[in-house]
């Protein structure tokens, strides 16, 4: 492979690690915030809730600020696509993620206003919860392009039943990640209640995989013949189902560990049927974003492959190390 | 409206706000890691007791600093859409840098901070500290690389309209990154180390927490002290630095429309663009081009020098630059007065002293605004300078009304927010320290 080609195929890579991480890892909080009204139904509950996130949502968000910006840096003009594009769709986002920001802390100071603040902590989890999956089906199914990359379409050629499909997988991983994390981190009635919910959630993963499936087969059935999307759609399922088994046994740190495992197996699947494009285009294939026209120069791209390949891991050990700082079950009183 | 300039204000908003929270952090975690050092090397409950209130403020303002910051990272790319396509192989770098090298650090080790007091050893503790302290100035070290490439293009060549790089290090260490980088950080310890003074003075006020307040007054005043007298030889080396690589930015903060030998260094005046005129001017003689070039009769080039549609706006930039000079004299005078007082055993009983360090907390962030006004709209019609004009910068497919509504949303909620953090600020700080543990 010649050296660009090389680059091109390593970013790739990394921003799919990146953005899967962010998954994975914001995936357990922004669950458990989408689900904070059934799993804590006082303050205290609510409290232990947020303790047992507390220490991490802001290392996790860090995940997608770096997969971002890793994106720029390494594909400017799939970000420049991508973010001026969707432009209304990115700004909700935007405003739930600074409300999510600011939620627990405001809720934990400003007793008079807590109903409002754990509303904006659970609307924040939700909506970029539901409109990450969309984002990223509309980009598998390929938007209207022009010659010069940028987004022809509007807000609502962004709502079309492919990505909405998607969508609601992506919300339904998050949600197992969600239940299975404070199952995992809580005891008494909270975990009682996240283990009543996974039953439900679990069953809403498996309806909106048959569901993306579907809506694959008569979108687009191409992108199943390859071999490595049905590798990662095994995992997705052997993952799935030793999930219950493990949470029935008890084992919540194992069932956690496969929740994680499925959701990485979904960004398996993307990766497979994506590759080696960053925007499709509906219609003419010729304008489709991919690694190969999007990307930065061979200096660029070298350069920052060192900080990453040097950074990464590091980043990696000490996130490690401090998650087991914290292992074990939440103290509920402050 | 039109899109450029509706972006303009939503960019100039939403950094604005964000720039409230970093200078803050800055100065509140060089305390911290002062005092948690004191702890591990004294053992004295004391030095634990102060740490752990302001590790609470820390996480309210760090909060805040989150919230903001996600903003302004994604807006080049939905607001500043060409801006991303045509410098992203060099702009979009130190981003992706600034997020493995430092954000990283400190949000993962900010919740060792926080929460793990119990559960791990001191010295790993005191680590923690020094980590969230060093990832903070490093994440600064990267966004000010980004903005002063801006400024300062270095180490990359025009390829089909594209910017694309040739040599890092020239692009990192590009001519305005050191100077920018030491004056935003002494800005930074400035706000932090005022902040915590005037809340240390203000229980002295009140007697409350007087041993507490004592120990925090006299490490803020000393960084204090420090700081802002070095920021007067840093704003100088900014000063020279402007006048060398963007002449046309140091003619508009002087107001200086015409070429001279011997310039003279403007301090009040009304500069009225149209008529190229300042009115009411008081300036002294020769001493602009004495400051710059260290010569009373070099030639200082004015704006008569540059196409008319290349050159700044003049007001807003003068205004800013003087007004945030004028602050830093103010800022060097308390300093001064400080350093007396601390010496004399004063400082901490002297009533209108103390009520000038409350009354005082307010005033670096004015000058920290002030000054990047200055430096952004002096940069003014570039986004890049002499690359990109800032017009050429923005996102084609976005309607105006998009950006005015997200404006407003972003108003309001900023507005929102800024009323909150207030309100819990004042009551973290009224419950005072004593609780031991954050959280
Ligand atoms: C990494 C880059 C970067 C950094 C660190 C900053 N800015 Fe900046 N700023 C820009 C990149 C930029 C920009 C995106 O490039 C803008 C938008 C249009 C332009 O020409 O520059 C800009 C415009 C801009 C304007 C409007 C100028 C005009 O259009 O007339 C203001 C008032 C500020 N900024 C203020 C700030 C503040 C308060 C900052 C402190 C955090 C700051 N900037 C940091
Ligand atoms: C356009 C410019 C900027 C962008 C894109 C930006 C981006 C961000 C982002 C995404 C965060 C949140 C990181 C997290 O999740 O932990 C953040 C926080 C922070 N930013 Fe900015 N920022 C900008 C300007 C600045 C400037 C000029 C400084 C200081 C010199 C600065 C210093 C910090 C620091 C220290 C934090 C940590 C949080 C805090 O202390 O409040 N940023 N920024
Ligand atoms: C004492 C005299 C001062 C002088 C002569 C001075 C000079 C300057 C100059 C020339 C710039 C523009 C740099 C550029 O455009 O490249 C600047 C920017 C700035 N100043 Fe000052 N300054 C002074 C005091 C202060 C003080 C006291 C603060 C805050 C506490 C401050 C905060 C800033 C900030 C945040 C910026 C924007 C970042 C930058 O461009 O460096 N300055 N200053």
């Amino acid at each position: 492979m010649e050296t660009l080609a090389f680059l091109q195929t390593s970013w790739y890579v990394i921003i799919g690690i990146l953005l899967a991480g962010y998954a994975i890892l914001d995936g357990f909080d922004l669950g458990a915030g989408a689900l904070l009204p059934f799993l804590a139904r006082d303050d205290e509950e609510k409290l232990s809730v947020f303790n047992s996130i507390w220490p991490f949502w802001d290392g996790n968000e860090v995940w997608l600020v770096t997969g971002g910006a890793a994106l720029f840096a390494a594909f400017p003009h799939a970000y420049a696509t991508v973010f001026s594009g969707f432009y209304l769709a990115l700004m909700l986002v935007l405003f739930a993620l600074i409300f999510r920001a600011v939620a627990m802390e405001f809720w934990y100071y400003d007793e008079k206003r807590r109903a409002l603040w754990s509303g904006a902590f659970i609307a924040g989890s939700l909506l970029p919860s539901l409109l990450f999956g969309v984002a990223l089906g509309n980009v598998i199914i390929g938007v209207p392009l022009a010659a010069s990359m940028d987004f022809t379409g509007n807000f609502f050629t962004l709502l079309r039943p492919y990505p909405l499909a998607i969508g609601l997988l992506g919300f339904s991983a998050i949600l197992m990640q969600g239940v299975t994390f404070i199952a995992m981190k809580t005891d008494g009635a909270v975990q009682k209640r996240a283990r009543v919910l996974f039953g439900k959630v679990w069953t809403i993963f498996i309806a909106a995989l048959a569901l993306s499936f579907a809506v694959t087969v008569v979108y687009m059935p191409e992108s199943l013949t390859g071999p490595y999307v049905w590798v990662a759609a095994v995992v997705v399922i052997t993952a799935w189902l030793l999930c219950r088994r493990f949470a029935s046994a008890g084992k919540t740190g194992l069932s956690f560990a496969m929740s994680s495992l499925s959701f990485a197996g979904l960004w398996g699947i993307v990766g497979a049927t994506h590759f080696p494009n960053l925007v499709k285009a509906s219609g003419d294939a010729a304008l489709s974003i991919t690694m190969y026209n999007a990307s930065s120069g061979e200096k660029t791209l070298t350069v920052m492959l060192w900080i990453a390949l040097i950074g990464m891991p590091i980043v990696i050990l000490y996130t490690t190390f401090v998650y087991r700082i914290f292992r074990g079950k939440v103290i509920t009183a402050k | 409206m039109d899109v450029v300039l509706l972006s303009r204000i939503q960019f100039a908003v939403a950094a604005g706000f964000h720039f409230i929270f970093p200078p803050l952090t800055f100065g509140i975690t060089l305390v911290i890691l002062v005092l948690e050092t004191l702890y591990l090397k004294s053992d004295e409950e004391i030095y634990k007791t102060i740490s752990s209130f302001l590790i609470k403020i820390l996480g309210l303002i760090f909060a805040l600093g989150v919230a903001t910051g996600i903003v302004l990272e994604f807006s080049f790319g939905t607001n500043w859409s060409q801006y991303s396509r045509l410098v992203g192989d060099i702009f979009g770098a130190p981003l992706a840098a600034e997020g493995i090298l430092a954000f990283f650090l400190e949000s993962v080790f900010l919740g060792v901070l926080l929460f793990g007091r119990n559960r791990v050893s001191r010295k790993v503790y005191w680590l923690s500290a020094f980590l969230v302290f060093f990832g903070a100035h490093l994440s600064g070290f990267w966004i000010i690389i980004a903005n002063s490439w801006m400024q300062t293009p270095a180490g990359y060549v025009m390829e089909g309209g594209r910017a694309v790089l040739t040599d890092f290090y020239a692009a990192v260490f590009n001519p305005s990154t050191v100077i920018r980088y030491l004056h935003t950080m002494l800005a930074g310890w400035i706000t932090g180390s005022l902040f915590l003074a005037g809340i240390a003075a203000w229980y002295l006020l009140n007697k409350r927490h007087e041993a507490i307040s004592k120990i925090i007054m006299k490490i803020s005043l000393i960084i204090y002290i420090f700081s802002a007298l070095a920021q007067f030889a840093s704003g100088h080396s900014s000063s020279v630095q402007v006048t060398k690589t963007q002449p046309e930015k140091m003619a508009a903060f002087e107001a200086l429309w015409n070429t001279m030998e011997g310039a003279p260094l403007s301090l009040f005046g009304i500069p009225v663009e149209s008529e190229q005129k300042t009115y009411l001017e008081v300036s002294v003689p020769k001493l602009l081009s004495l400051l710059a070039y260290f010569d009373p009769d070099a030639k200082v080039l004015g704006l008569n020098e540059f196409k008319p549609d290349e050159r700044p706006p003049v007001l807003l930039p003068y205004l800013s630059y003087h007004v945030m000079i004028a602050l830093g004299a103010l800022f060097a005078l308390l300093a001064a007065v400080g350093a007396l007082m601390l010496v004399r055993g004063t400082a901490y009983t002297a009533r209108w002293f103390l009520i000038a360090l409350i009354a005082a907390i307010p005033l670096p962030h004015l000058a920290n605004e002030f000054g990047w006004i200055a430096a952004e709209v002096g940069r003014q019609p570039w986004a890049v300078y002499r690359v990109l004009k800032t017009a050429d910068a923005v996102s084609v497919v976005v309607p105006a009304w998009q950006v005015l509504f997200s404006l407003i949303m972003f108003s309001l909620i900023y507005v929102l927010l800024f009323i909150i953090f207030i309100v819990i600020l004042l009551k973290i700080v009224k419950k005072g320290p004593g609780t031991g543990e954050a959280y």
